[in-house]
């Protein structure tokens, strides 16, 4: 079967790919603070992007407290 | 929305259209007396009229806008008006084609209207015209919101878009000229898939540069939901229409894989393009409107991150499912078989998640239907799929194969899943979005749901039915050992149920239209919003459903 010869390689690399991203979310530290992270999205008084910590806000150091 | 451009950002954009016109041209002059020199002019229009709207305002001043105090939105607001037209057009579309299945002769004689023509319109038009759309929107608001910046520039959202409406409209004209690769879902010819290529490696690198400016260390499941859709259906497409142009002057090329090989390689796309464009990214949108709309965070979590590596690894290997008792080899078929059958434990885990999340706030599911929209589409996202994995079993697929029951199956998940989480989400999106108070009509979003459903649950039953009728006939011996029925008594006794299916839809489509009538009206008639806020939750959710209970 030629056409697997092709397709598996590319379902493992596809898969590899998965993998290393997982690695990176994992050593990232993204999953510290899980039930934090599922909270925050529903906090959004104001609607609005978080300035630069030049110029920063109450909420900007708020959210930053809760996830390190 | 072109005066919230930059000088800079309008004279790329303008760069762009021109490159745009130039290859509509080159196509129109090559492609002569071949579907692809029409397909030249729709592109040469298309982008002579963005090209004409960035003309008039090219002297406009610079706005004065600060680009870092808001998200930018006006593309997920095109995005959603975009989708609702796709899903009154395709879902006609599908009524249409449904009501020749049952009455041949509302083909009316012309090449153009016949059912292998307009039936990839409807599925083009609903999975990528409506589905796409809502998707790309959907994925712009949430990929701000949850990473709490703004996306980069200005000019990138609108080639997504209109660029990826640009693939719609060239593949939908296409087929009612008679254009197709054959493979379905990928039946676009060589140059719009080429196309598609471009908008999608642009869309993906928006998203990454999005994510990099991200002002929230986390990045919420629903991104990473999104970015599978996105990554791989960029990988499948390509794999997938690997093909030589028969020439360069013509919409027709052949296959780079031929026999079993391309048939492999069709459905490995085919069944990963129902994961990744009907599965992953909706139910990133789940994972991000339900909670808001219901204001409680999503029941695990963890589940949500679990669930999403779970269908991420298993879903790339089922494909071979769709083939089985062919001359693909029996070890492959039962990979599939096995692979399908595991899936459901990722798929159940979020559907219980979604439906846990309800759990203590079942009172918002009763007054609230944007809520109630996303409740059943996750009862039928966990009803479709345990479907699915029973149907990957080979005995059993030896029965609904070929039959009405994969149809059902289908628009289990088309419409109970797909179209209501969308809905669901349109209707939790649209007044924040625009910063109106509420919807126009919640009474309309009542009605809007609820012949949703009775449009889904008629059509449904309907294939079930007829497809086990259908199968079981075709299975019938005689003493004799003979077939004891014809295939036109198989065909005479779909009848009923094609006539029920066909008003099924009907319904189906007019709650779509009800549903872009209350956005028009939300949009022109609902007073701005004063204090600022992103969903309307509290304020709709206080109407009684029913004004009398009081
Ligand atoms: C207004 C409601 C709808 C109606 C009346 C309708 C009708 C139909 C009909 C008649 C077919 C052809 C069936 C056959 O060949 O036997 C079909 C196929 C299909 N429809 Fe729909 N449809 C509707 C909504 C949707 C939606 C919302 C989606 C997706 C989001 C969808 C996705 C599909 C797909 C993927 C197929 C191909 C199925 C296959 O080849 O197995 N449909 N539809
Ligand atoms: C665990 C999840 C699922 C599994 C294992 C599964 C399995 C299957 C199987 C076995 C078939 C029939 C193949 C054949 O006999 O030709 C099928 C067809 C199909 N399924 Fe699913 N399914 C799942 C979920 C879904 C969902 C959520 C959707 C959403 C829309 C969906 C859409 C489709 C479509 C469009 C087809 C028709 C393909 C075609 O022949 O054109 N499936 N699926």
């Amino acid at each position: 079967m030629s056409v697997l010869a092709f397709l598996i390689p590319v379902t493992l690399v596809m898969g590899a790919l998965g993998l290393a991203a997982f690695f990176w979310s994992l050593r990232s530290g993204q999953y510290e603070d899980l039930t934090g992270d599922a909270e925050r999205i529903l906090f959004d008084a104001d609607d609005t992007p978080l300035t630069p910590p030049r110029t920063s806000s109450r909420r900007d150091t708020t959210s930053k407290e809760t996830t390190k | 929305m072109i005066s919230s451009l930059t000088q800079a950002e309008r004279g790329a954009a303008m760069l762009i259209t021109l490159a745009g016109m130039v290859a509509g041209l080159a196509m129109a002059a090559a492609g002569q007396g071949d579907p692809m020199g029409a397909h030249g002019w729709i592109v040469l229009l298309f982008f002579a009229l963005f090209f004409g709207l960035l003309a008039r305002a090219a002297y406009g001043s610079d706005e004065l806008e600060d680009r870092s105090l808001a998200y930018y939105d006006d593309p997920t607001k095109v995005g959603i008006l975009l989708s609702l037209a796709w899903a009154v057009i395709a879902m006609g579309m599908g009524v249409w084609v449904a009501a020749q299945l049952a009455w041949p002769d509302l083909r009316f004689d012309a090449a153009w209207s016949g059912f292998g023509r307009l039936r990839p319109v409807h599925t083009s038009g609903v999975i990528f015209g409506f589905g796409g759309n809502a998707l790309i929107a959907t994925s712009f608001h949430i990929m701000q919101r949850t990473s709490r910046a703004r996306m980069p520039g200005q000019v990138a959202p609108w080639f997504v878009l209109f660029g990826f409406n640009l693939f719609c409209l060239i593949a939908a004209s296409g087929y009612l000229m008679g254009v197709t690769q054959s493979k379905e879902y990928a039946e676009p010819e060589w140059y719009a898939d080429i196309w598609l290529v471009v908008v999608w490696v642009v869309y993906f690198t928006l998203y990454i540069r999005t994510l990099a400016r991200r002002r929230e260390p986390h990045i919420y499941v629903a991104n990473w939901y999104y970015l599978a859709f996105i990554l791989v259906v960029a990988v499948l497409h390509i794999v997938n229409n690997l093909a030589v142009p028969a020439s360069w002057t013509g919409a027709k090329s052949y296959s780079a894989f031929s026999g079993v090989q391309d048939a492999m390689t069709q459905w490995w796309y085919g069944h990963n393009a129902v994961a990744f464009f009907l599965t992953s990214g909706f139910l990133g949108m789940l994972y991000y409107f339900l909670p808001k709309r219901a204001e409680r965070p999503i029941y695990s979590y963890r589940l949500s991150i679990l669930s999403f590596w779970g269908i991420t690894f298993f879903y790339i290997w089922a494909g071979s499912h769709h083939l089985h008792y062919t001359a693909l080899p029996h070890w492959v078929q039962t990979l599939g078989m096995t692979f399908s059958v595991m899936l459901l434990v990722p798929s159940w885990a979020s559907a219980g998640n979604a439906l846990m999340t309800l759990n203590g706030a079942w009172h918002k599911v009763r007054d609230d239907a944007t809520l109630r929209f996303m409740m059943v589409a996750a009862v039928f996202y966990g009803l479709s799929t345990f479907e699915g994995s029973f149907m990957a079993i080979r005995p059993v697929n030896g029965l609904s194969h070929y039959t009405e029951w994969t149809i059902g199956h289908v628009h289990a998940g088309a419409m109970g899943w797909v179209a209501l989480i969308t809905f669901g989400s349109i209707y939790a999106l649209v007044p924040g979005l625009w910063r109106r108070e509420t919807m126009y009509s919640w009474k309309a979003v009542e009605w809007h749901f609820w012949i949703a459903l009775a449009g889904t649950v008629i059509y449904v039953f309907a294939m079930w039915n007829s497809g086990i009728i259908q199968g079981l006939m075709w299975r019938t011996y005689g003493e004799s050992g003979t077939l004891r029925y014809s295939f036109t008594d198989s065909l005479v006794a779909m009848h009923p149920y094609y006539v029920a299916r066909a008003f099924g839809g009907l319904l189906f489509v007019t709650g779509a239209i009800i549903g872009a009538w209350n956005v028009v009206m939300t949009i022109r008639h609902v007073p701005r919003q004063v204090p600022e806020r992103d969903h309307p939750t509290t304020s709709e959710t206080m109407e009684p459903a029913l004004p009398a209970a009081e």
